[in-house]
């Protein structure tokens, strides 16, 4: 949604929908992979090729968790001499996520043009995940399984009917499903379900695996891997010039990308007007095993909101059982505490009770990055060779795809598509200290005060 | 209006409608809701933040100018809620605190005994302390008898949004109270914040119904306008009820038309 436009129509509910479920102008996948005799040669010669002065790379990305990866790969199949840094690539929130690919069961009231986003990038998953396969060797866990939103008691029951409507007028696929019916699709359900909504196009994937494969697609892709922390953004001349390491070493680059997750916000060297309003929010996430006698146990996804709180279990095929998540607002804090994970699996076991049973293999923390609209931020920034990719916030594994699709035209030819436009940073300008402008040119939940009132 | 200033332990305020952040979809919506509820005090959880960290909830409140209120929500216990509370103000420098402790997570009530209990501590710590209690006459007033700066009952459980249930009680506690009473949980809608304001309220809290509205941003003003609307509703002091029609307009006195020029 442009500022520009017209607001939407607004009806008896309240709260209108304008996403763009439907073909998205630019959204065509816009990849036109480099075929393997374009790619650079090895990363060792390019290392010592490039590893200082000036000019050295085309693209610095900071930070390689899987946004930085998949800009990375994607930049490198455009032909582009790419490095990322991180002390540990395929690391990052990507190690602790679920990786649910919920565009429709995480719809918000105000988030429509991120909806439009989620949507491009989940339609483009399954061929993501194909090419990305194929260039790395590696499986990514994808699953096509599909979600199945509970409620447990009437509160919550009414509160998912809402969304379901919301999900309708927003022209989103989704069937509402009796309490019976939710148990005959998945028998370990708790008795008192009181109904659900089935949601086939919300699917899933392992970002462990994922991470892993994209790290092994930027080194077939020629991408650089410096294994080290990034000290400072160098700027010279008014302009990004790459990025300086902890050892002194100096990595230059015509055009550096910023993606270092929730880290983003506190990035040395870089001026205050473009750091990205980028904070951390912590998630504790808790892994089970289910045993081989007692799958499947789940086949897909279920979540709810139990008394007002977020509850999702993500079942793996190698039997992995995911619980999450907390949201807190603790800086960088990655403690597992008992309440934490008391609360999980509380309102766990009151979805699903037979996972008292399973052995509790992993309790772990991890940071989203949050931005103040929950959005990404994407593209050039006001600081001239300075890109950001950030701020993804619960949305990092789904928006893999098409943050690698866009940061790789930004960088290849200047300009962002169009579907990526609306999430331009300098909609923040300012760095988030002007609510104006964020009003004025925000995606999804930044719109004006007025708008969608009746006339 | 602008003179019409609530005071609450000695400082003055000239909204009477105090904000939670709990809820809130993003912080620019919190940021934007803030602004157009025209609040100057607004209660965050310490359980749930860390006051060091820049860029949250703290740096939004920092930048509208707003009042920071710490709050005990999640606490069970007088223990853990004095607990939280001397945190919080070695935290923020604050020596008020909005105290919660409740009974059970299904209904989220005040326990009375704790809550009591809790205050005395507190208010021999030197806290200001505006306790969270139930629409009860008797435990305000031993709330007030302890010392609290204010009492603050629910007009019906933490984000029910039922509104007032028991409106006489409110009306008791407003006639007995010598500190300001604060309507606190259970507003749904800007017609319970104005019944609040009308029954005699000196400030409305909330959060739940802002920030869990379609639109939490039209919800803040509406709020806004709904607790100024009550206030001078009961400045203005209503009719009293009538059990038959009253005409509007008497019967003598009327114009005397002229019947050369008709009205229309």
């Amino acid at each position: 949604m442009q500022p520009s436009e017209t607001p939407p129509a607004q009806d008896a509910r309240g709260t209108a929908c304008a996403a763009d479920t439907g073909a998205v102008p630019g959204a065509a996948d816009s990849g036109a992979a480099a075929s393997a005799a374009d790619v650079p040669a090895s990363p060792a010669r390019q290392a010592s090729a490039f590893a200082s002065g000036d000019g050295g790379y085309d693209v610095l990305v900071a930070g390689g968790g899987i946004i930085g990866l998949v800009t990375a790969w994607r930049a490198a199949q455009r032909g582009l001499r790419v490095a990322v840094v991180d002390p540990e690539p395929g690391g990052g929130a990507a190690q602790v996520a679920a990786g649910m690919l919920a565009a429709v069961t995480e719809l918000h009231y105000g988030e429509e043009t991120l909806l439009g986003l989620n949507l491009a990038s989940a339609r483009r998953y399954p061929e993501f995940v194909a090419e990305l396969e194929e260039a790395s060797g590696r499986d990514t866990g994808y699953r096509a399984s599909g979600t199945l939103a509970v409620a447990l008691d009437s509160d919550d029951r009414a509160h998912l009917r809402e969304l379901h409507a919301f999900q309708q007028k927003c022209g989103l696929s989704s069937e509402w499903l009796g309490g019976r019916d939710c148990r005959r699709l998945e028998p370990m359900l708790a008795p008192g379900v009181r109904g659900g909504l089935r949601v086939d196009g919300d699917h899933q994937i392992d970002p462990r695996r994922l991470a892993a494969a994209l790290v092994s697609a930027c080194e077939r892709a020629g991408v650089v891997l410096h294994r080290a922390w990034v000290e400072r953004l160098v700027v010279r001349g008014g302009r990004a010039a790459g990025a300086a390491l902890a050892d002194g070493t100096v990595l230059g680059a015509e055009q550096t990308v910023l993606a270092a997750g929730s880290l983003s916000g506190r990035f040395a060297g870089v001026p205050q007007d473009v750091l990205p309003p980028v904070r951390p929010v912590k998630g504790q996430v808790l892994r089970l095993a289910v045993p081989r006698a007692y799958a499947p146990f789940l086949s897909r996804t279920i979540r709810a909101v139990v008394r007002g709180g977020d509850v999702y279990l993500v079942p793996r095929e190698n039997g992995e059982l995911v619980i999450g998540a907390t949201s807190e607002e603790l800086g960088w804090d990655t403690t597992v505490t008992a309440g934490g994970v008391y609360e999980l699996l509380r309102d766990a076991h009151e979805l699903v009770p037979g996972i008292t049973e399973l052995p509790l293999t992993e309790t772990r923390a991890g940071l989203r990055p949050g931005s103040p609209d929950n959005a990404p931020l994407l593209g050039p920034t006001a600081l001239p060779g300075l890109h950001l990719a950030t701020g993804h916030f619960r949305n990092g594994v789904l928006l893999t795809p098409i943050t690698g699709d866009a940061m790789a035209d930004a960088l290849a030819t200047g300009e962002l598509p169009d579907v990526a436009k609306p999430f331009r940073p300098d909609r923040f300008t300012g760095a988030g200290a002007s609510t104006a402008s964020a009003r004025d040119a925000a995606p999804g939940s930044a719109r004006p005060l007025r708008e969608g009132l009746p006339a | 209006m602008a003179d019409d200033v609530f005071t609450l332990a000695g400082t003055p305020f000239t909204s009477r409608l105090i904000m939670g952040t709990g809820g809130a979809p993003s912080l620019d919506v919190l940021e934007r809701s803030l602004v157009a509820s025209g609040t100057q005090l607004t209660t965050v959880a310490m359980r749930r933040l860390d006051p060091g960290v820049q860029g949250s909830v703290l740096s939004v409140l920092s930048r509208l100018g707003i009042r920071v209120l710490p709050n005990t929500a999640g606490c069970f216990t007088a223990g853990e809620a004095v607990l939280t509370a001397r945190l919080a103000r070695e935290a923020l420098g604050t020596d008020w605190v909005k105290l919660e402790v409740v009974a059970d997570e299904r209904t989220l009530l005040p326990d009375p005994v704790e809550l009591l209990d809790a205050a005395e501590t507190l208010v021999d710590d030197g806290f200001t302390v505006l306790p969270y209690t139930n629409d009860d006459p008797v435990l305000a007033r031993k709330l007030e008898d302890a010392g609290c700066a204010a009492v603050m009952p629910l007009g019906s459980p933490i984000g029910s949004g039922l509104g007032i249930r028991n409106p006489h009680n409110f009306s008791l506690i407003v006639e007995r109270a010598n500190v300001p009473v604060v309507l606190d949980a259970g507003a749904g809608t800007a017609s319970d914040a104005a019944l609040a304001m009308e029954l005699g309220c000196d400030a409305v809290m909330l959060a739940s119904a802002v920030t869990r509205a379609q639109s939490p941003v039209l919800m803040a003003e509406a709020m806004r306008h709904g607790v100024e609307a009550g206030r001078l509703a009961r400045l203005a002091g209503r009719i009293p009820p009538r059990h038959h029609a009253q005409a509007s307009s008497p019967g003598s006195g009327r114009a005397v038309l002229d019947p050369e020029r008709p009205a229309f």
